[in-house]
Formats: structure tokens, sequence, C-alpha cells
């Protein structure tokens, strides 16, 4: 038997700490349906009243940009410093810019 | 577990009870029809300005001065048609499909911000717009981040922080020309004294003739009325006019002894002549985004056909 088979699908989970906050990774749990996916992740990582909210999605739904495909996959950035407020020249004493 | 649906009356008392304690609303969350109407109509006029305001700014890309200039103007209208984006995913998670968002921006059912239908004329407009336009929308913006709807508000957070660059390029150039010749100090100065009253009318009418301020304000929604974004943005803005040798076009305007200022009166007739479409470039704005979005059908038949071919 495979792990998978024995422990159910990986599902990745997110919690939002306060109301109106994005929600964030924290980790994963395996389970096999939706209901034991939330309850495993309640119980995982919201101890100590982590969460307002949280999220599970299943693993192999995700796609990934990885570190190692950084580099070409994102702008280079380093070429756009004029998307920074701190590339533009302004007057001295100019205030509330 | 046994549960009774509870009574609107206790949906609406839970629901007011988080707006009283600063919680935010979320997609899911129980609310009242009109709050969802008000945010629907807010959060899509919001979005359809990001998208027509790339249109005055789009008209100058082939005609910026330098390489700096054309790759900074690029950048910025590429950020306001990221921020329509953002706005059209928060709007979408009410239950409207973007689809429909577009088609009443076409029937006219949706608005933009009026201060789009005035012509960019020249290059001295492009400073005045960010300047001023942007400086106006920021003062906006970042009341909004305190809005009581999530995703509105996540996403005036993002949009803030990333047009923090807008108003200073705007002013770059404004500082750039007064630093210039007699002709381009003309040019600064005629910008400002056409793009001022509009930049005040974005605040849109004094609170107590606005149709849509007092549910917004007692729900959250707006954190702050029209008339005292509207006096931020002049407080902050008139010094900015100054340091550079620019001066309001406000024959009116008072000094008060606390340092702000009082503006003079507001041609509401010309406010209310661009909202109900007889600015000077209504129709050609609409017309534009209609032409685009036609002319764009193919891209998204092809894209549909080949997501269903993936399956």
């Amino acid at each position: 038997m495979e792990a998978s088979e024995s422990q159910g699908q990986l599902w990745e989970v997110f919690i939002q700490s306060k109301p109106g906050q994005a929600f964030k990774h924290v980790g994963s749990v395996h389970a096999y349906d939706k209901d034991l996916a939330v309850e495993n992740a309640r119980d995982i990582y919201t101890r100590r009243g982590e969460g307002t909210g949280l999220w599970v999605v299943p693993g192999k739904e995700i796609v990934a940009v990885t570190i190692n495909e950084a580099e070409y996959f994102f702008e280079p950035i380093d070429e756009k410093i004029y998307r920074h407020p701190t590339f533009y020249d302004l007057p001295e004493g100019v205030k509330q810019m | 577990m046994s549960t009774i649906a509870p009574s609107k009356e206790q949906l609406l008392a839970e629901f007011e009870s988080k707006i009283a304690a600063e919680m935010k609303i979320e997609p899911r969350d129980w609310m009242p029809d009109e709050y969802r109407q008000h945010l629907v109509r807010q959060i899509s006029q919001h979005a359809h300005s990001e998208v027509i305001g790339m249109q005055p700014e789009g008209n100058w890309i082939t005609r910026a001065p330098s390489l700096r200039s054309k790759k900074i103007l690029l950048a910025k209208i590429q950020d306001e048609g990221g921020h329509g984006l953002y706005l059209y995913s928060a709007a979408e998670t009410l239950g409207i499909s973007r689809e429909q968002f577009i088609q009443w921006l076409h029937v006219g059912k949706a608005k933009y911000s009026s201060v789009f239908n005035y012509p960019a004329l020249n290059w001295a407009d492009i400073g005045a717009i960010g300047w001023l336009v942007d400086g106006a929308a920021i003062t906006n913006q970042v009341s909004l981040q305190r809005t009581s709807y999530g995703p509105y508000s996540r996403a005036m957070v993002k949009i803030c922080k990333e047009e923090s660059f807008h108003q200073r390029q705007g002013y770059e150039i404004m500082w750039k020309m007064m630093e210039g010749t007699k002709d381009q100090q003309q040019m600064a100065q005629d910008a400002l004294n056409r793009w001022w009253w509009p930049a005040l009318m974005m605040f849109g009418p004094h609170d107590n003739e606005s149709a849509n301020t007092s549910n917004a304000m007692k729900w959250k929604i707006k954190r702050e009325s029209n008339d005292q974004l509207r006096e931020k943005f002049i407080n902050k803005t008139i010094p900015q006019a100054e340091l550079i040798g620019l001066k309001v076009p406000d024959a009116n305007l008072q000094l008060l002894d606390d340092e702000t200022y009082k503006h003079g009166d507001i041609d509401w007739n010309e406010f209310w002549e661009v909202v109900k479409g007889n600015g000077p470039c209504n129709q050609q704005r609409l017309e534009h985004h209609k032409r685009a979005h036609d002319n764009g059908a193919w891209v998204r038949e092809t894209a549909y056909v080949a997501g269903l071919n993936q399956k």
C-alpha cells in the first residue's frame, strides 16, 4: 500500500489570523475528505487561537512556481526601479507625498 | 446538533455588531442586500475607473519626451490595468460575474470616475494627472484601506502601496517644467488650471447632497465623507503647488487660522453634465472600451475552447 493510500491525500492549509487579513499558508495535513481535512487542519494548526478563518486546498490542485524557476519566471525587477517611489526626485521641503 | 435558522433580525444584529467591533465582512458572511448592492456599485465603479483611466494617459505613450518618461508612463498605466483587475476580483466575490460588470458599463448602468472624461492635451497634463488625479485617488484609497468589506480592504492595501510612485512621477514632471523655460512654466500652470477643479470633483457631491453617503458611512464601507477627503486633499496639495511656484486657480481660496484652506464654489453644473455623459470625452472613452472589448472577443473564445480541450 502506498503511503498516500493509508493517510488520504495531502491538503495545504491557509489561516486567516485576524478578521480582514489575507489567508496565509501555514502547512499541510492528510485527510480523506474535505470535512476531515478542515478538522485535522484545525487540530494541528490552530490550537492557540491562531485562526479566525481557515482554508484547505487539495495539494495536487495547486500550480506552483518555485525558487528554482524564479530567475527566468519573474520579471527582472532590478531593471524597473522606476516602479518604486524612491526613484523620483522631489524638491526639498515637499510634504505628504 | 440541532440548529434553528436565525431570523433576519438576528442576522442583521450580528452583522452590525461585527461592523461596530471593526471586524471585516467576508464574502461568505451574511450581509444586508443594501450593503451588497452598495459594494457592487462602488467597487465596480472603482474598477471601471482604473481601466478607463488608462485612456487619457495611454494617449501619450508614443509621444513621451524621453525613454525614461516613456518607461515610467508604461509602468504606471500597466499598474492601472492591474488595479482594475484586483478590484474586479474583489467585486466578483459578491456573486456577480465580470462579464456582467462590463456589460453594465457598456450600457451606461455602471459609471466610472468623471475625471477621465477630460482630455490630456499635452505633456504637462501627464504631470497634472499623476500629481492631482492620482493624488486625489490616493487620498480616497488610503481611507478605504479601512473599509469594512475584507476583499475590498485588501485590494486597497495593495493598490495604495503600488500607487505611491504614481503621484511622485506626476509631481516630478510638474517640478521639472517649473524649473524650465517660461513656456514650460506656462504649460504646467495651464495644466493645473484645467485639472484642479475636476480633481476636486472626484470626491463627489457635498455631504449634504450625496445620496450614497449615509448607509456607506453607517456600515463603514466609506470611512470619511466626500467633504472630509476633499479637504484633506486640498490641504496637502496647495503647499505642494506653492513650493514649485504654481498657483491654484481659485480666486476665492482662503487660508484659515488653523492653516487649512477653504475653497471657492465648485461648479456642480459642470460635474452633473459630465456625469450625465456630456463631458468632452465621455463618448470617446466608452466607444474605445467597447471597441477594445469587441476586438478581444476572439481571444476569449479561443481561450475558452482551449480550456475545454484540456479537460
